[in-house]
């Protein structure tokens, strides 16, 4: 038996060897042809932001990957260990549950906990025209809705997570595409290539079979490639600050008061501080920065407290109609409402204003290119969505990729990054629309459309079945 | 010779006895070259393509028997000539789209299938077929080959169009992953069979059954060079009626999906067929699975109807003592 076994592996070694030498052809114009010279990555990210190197980190610790080149390039300098500041900073996000799953699946979550996060247990969105209110938890609040960290800290901690995998992927600093040649956009002998070849700031050429945009709200690689964009200014500045909060038991609700100039949210970063983003318009924002600090804390109290907006008609309709449905449906506890906290101070050097856009590229792929996070879309910060869409384009982008190398195909494959664009728009684009239809809806103060969405408001609020299939979306 | 048994041609119900030279099919009277003809041998072919040995001049038959042409190297003209010719190959949007998907179904039936017999220690994720030699038969532009290299196999793509293997070598020299382990052969399954036989884990034949003149021919032939153990595959469509219609006529002339003139219905095969024929050289069919195409989605899917698209796999009996129950069954 032993002896067959041998004879048989005899056998195969030698029709192998038959097989090699037919294989090993030697291809001897390699080194004179011009397709080689240059570094070469199977994958390379434009852009290390929260969403770039969140990428990075998801595509090192792919286990299909383990032999792919990864590039990472970031226009900034490294910045060495970070050690988390005393102040908080006036840059934040609040990340859903399933952008946790994400960084918990490459170990960035737990660096997170390790330095500073915070809960939010409940939201309460309201508007100063009318009564009508909504309010989301889980059940209990035993769940957080969400998690208000820094920006910071998120890059700081993917930042360290990615030092983990390092032999994975390879970090340069200081250095960015600033030519782009991409297969097929024009008739040169190099677009002829099927690879896209990028320039270097130091001039250097970098060829790879698959680039990644992520680099933010004027992405170079969107240009480069020409998808067409949607662009639209709301007319509208975001200002932020870092507040602190008079007495009450606990600061762990999310706040959103909807003004006709723009919503102002705050969201909790500590026991005793929230961090403001608060939209409104533009010479509003710059008065708002010039203003002293006493006065810019009577400004958001005022915004949060006021009560001048009032509209009379629309006020009556909506008592009528609560109590019509109270008694219909069992009031319910916890959504009862709740006093906005008074803001007694605002952190110095912590104001800043920023002009919203609304972008969305209308292809998020083409051939050996797929943009994700601000590159392809950048939405009103209203619902708080957007760096969670933008983690939400890495897990799915990282799912398609380890589709495409299990069947063989090249990782910039056209055929499966389709998938990653469809996949990603579906969710995206009702995001987005919902959002701009909010910022529109509230942004005015004619009377009819004020009690059409307080009533539709209140019915919301009173049926939790509708609820929890908001909340279920927002955090999918 | 007095007791051989009398087939039922499967399109036109003629019947007739393979080892009279003369045949009747599809009511024509035909001259049959060879004296065991078999019924879909006698279907499949036109009658323009019976023309003996004997007939063909000594340049014909030079070219024809001709040693393999191993195409080992391709200059950098040939390169940039053949170029713009691989990007239409290797457009994925374009003419071969439904080539490139196909890749999503019959890429993970090979691996799948080879990959069942490592060991857990033998497994490498990123390379499971690393080790598996596997013959591409007609393999085109490479849209098939350069995946399989990718998952680690070994794998000789021979192409009896020698543009095609210019054209698969100038898209290969682009992907240093790959290139060595990918070998493009100017030949034909039958030459390939005379020096190779029996050295392949797998042997692949997708999509190109239904093109050729004799399909017994090239499934022997194919079967020949697959090692005691290895595995076939075939990917090809259906000689039903629904195939005809869908797969020919409305792919062709209403949906574009491939150039009109691509397909020709008599040389479709029948999965029973097919597998009555890698029975004969001691083949036994692991699966036979459909494959559906969305036109719209531009996907395909596995399905149970096999009436259009389908796949087949077969494992040829080993010389290790493997059960075999088609053999058992005869003894």
């Amino acid at each position: 038996m032993a002896l067959r076994a041998a004879a048989t592996g005899a056998r195969r070694v030698l029709s192998q060897s038959i097989l090699s030498s037919l294989l090993k052809g030697k291809y001897s114009f390699y080194s004179t042809a011009s397709l080689q010279d240059g570094d070469f990555a199977d994958i390379v990210i434009s852009g290390g932001g929260m969403v770039g190197a969140g990428m990075a980190c998801a595509l090192a610790n792919n286990a299909l990957l383990r032999d792919k080149k990864i590039v990472l390039l970031e226009a900034g300098k490294d910045s060495g260990d970070f050690t988390v500041p005393d102040q908080f900073s006036n840059r934040t996000c609040a990340l859903n549950p399933s952008t946790v799953r994400l960084l918990s699946s490459f170990g960035a979550w737990s660096e997170i906990e390790g330095m500073r996060c915070f809960p939010v247990l409940r939201m309460q969105v309201w508007e100063s025209c009318a009564d009508a209110m909504i309010t989301f938890n889980n059940p209990d609040m035993s769940e957080p809705l969400a998690y208000v960290v820094e920006n910071d800290i998120i890059l700081a901690s993917i930042m360290c997570a990615l030092k983990n995998v390092k032999d994975q992927v390879e970090i340069r600093y200081e250095s960015k595409a600033v030519e782009f040649n991409l297969p097929g956009t024009d008739k040169s002998e190099e677009a002829k290539l099927p690879f896209v070849k990028l320039t270097l700031n130091d001039g250097s050429v970098l060829k790879t079979k698959f680039l990644i945009g992520a680099d933010g709200m004027n992405s170079a690689v969107r240009n480069a490639s020409g998808f067409h964009t949607l662009k639209r200014q709301y007319g509208q500045s975001g200002v932020v600050a870092t507040l602190m909060l008079g007495e009450g038991l606990s600061n762990t609700t999310a706040w959103q008061r909807f003004l006709p100039t723009g919503p102002i949210a705050l969201l909790p970063i500590s026991d005793t501080m929230s961090s403001l983003v608060w939209s409104t318009t533009p010479e509003h924002a710059r008065n708002l920065q010039e203003l002293s600090n006493e006065s810019f804390v009577d400004a958001v109290n005022d915004a949060l407290w006021h009560e001048r907006e009032k509209n009379e008609v629309a006020g009556k309709l909506l008592n009528g109609f609560k109590s019509v449905l109270n008694n219909i449906l069992p009031a319910d506890t916890e959504g009862m409402r709740q006093l906005p906290p008074t803001v007694i101070d605002v952190v110095e050097k912590s104001r800043a204003a920023f002009p919203l856009t609304l972008i969305h590229s209308s292809q998020y792929v083409r051939p050996r290119i797929a943009l994700i996070g601000d590159a392809a879309h950048r939405i009103h910060p209203l619902a708080g969505q957007g760096v969670n869409l933008g983690f939400s384009d890495v897990a799915c982008l990282n799912d398609t990729l380890t589709k495409a190398v299990s069947c063989g195909a090249d990782p910039g494959a056209l055929t499966h990054l389709l998938q990653y664009e469809t996949e990603r728009q579906r969710q995206n684009i009702p995001v987005m629309l919902t959002i701009d239809g909010l910022q529109r809806l509230y942004g005015t103060e004619f009377t009819p459309v004020v009690i059409a969405r307080s009533l539709g408001l209140h019915a919301v609020h009173s049926m939790p079945f509708l609820k929890k299939m908001i909340m279920e979306r927002a955090s999918a | 010779m007095k007791n051989h048994p009398r087939y039922e041609c499967n399109r036109d119900h003629h019947y007739f006895a393979p080892t009279r030279r003369q045949v009747r099919c599809h009511g024509a009277m035909l001259q049959c070259v060879h004296q065991n003809l078999l019924p879909w041998e006698c279907c499949s072919q036109h009658y323009k393509n019976f023309t003996t040995v004997e007939e063909m001049t000594p340049e014909e038959k030079a070219q024809k028997f001709q040693r393999p042409k191993a195409q080992t190297t391709i200059d950098e003209e040939e390169v940039s000539k053949f170029s713009a010719l691989s990007a239409m190959w290797w457009d994925e949007g374009g003419e071969f789209e439904a080539l490139h998907s196909l890749n999503e179904l019959r890429v993970p039936l090979i691996r799948d299938a080879l990959v069942s017999k490592k060991t857990l220690n033998e497994y490498d994720r990123t390379k499971p077929l690393d080790g598996f030699w596997v013959l591409d038969i007609g393999s085109g532009g490479g849209i098939l080959s350069e995946p399989l290299a990718r998952l680690g196999a070994s794998v000789v793509g021979v192409d009896a169009s020698e543009e095609n293997i210019k054209i698969a070598q100038a898209h290969l020299i682009h992907d240093p992953a790959i290139r060595d382990r990918v070998k493009y052969v100017h030949s034909t399954v039958e030459e390939i069979a005379q020096t190779q036989a029996g050295k392949f884990d797998a042997v692949v034949a997708s999509e190109v059954l239904e093109h050729v003149a004799d399909a017994n021919t090239l499934v022997t032939s194919a079967c020949q060079l697959v090692r005691p153990g290895g595995s076939i595959f075939f990917t090809t469509l259906n000689k039903t009626r629904i195939a005809h219609l869908l797969g020919v006529i409305v792919a062709e002339n209403v949906l574009g999906l491939v150039s009109p003139g691509t397909h020709d219905w008599e040389k479709f095969v029948a999965p029973k067929d097919l597998s009555y024929m890698l029975h004969r050289n001691s083949f036994a069919t692991r699966l036979i699975h459909g494959m559906c195409y969305n036109p719209l989605t531009k996907r395909w899917s596995w399905s149970k109807d096999t009436s259009i698209n389908y796949a087949l796999h077969a494992v040829k009996s080993s010389d290790t003592g493997e059960t075999n129950v088609w053999t058992q069954e005869k003894k």
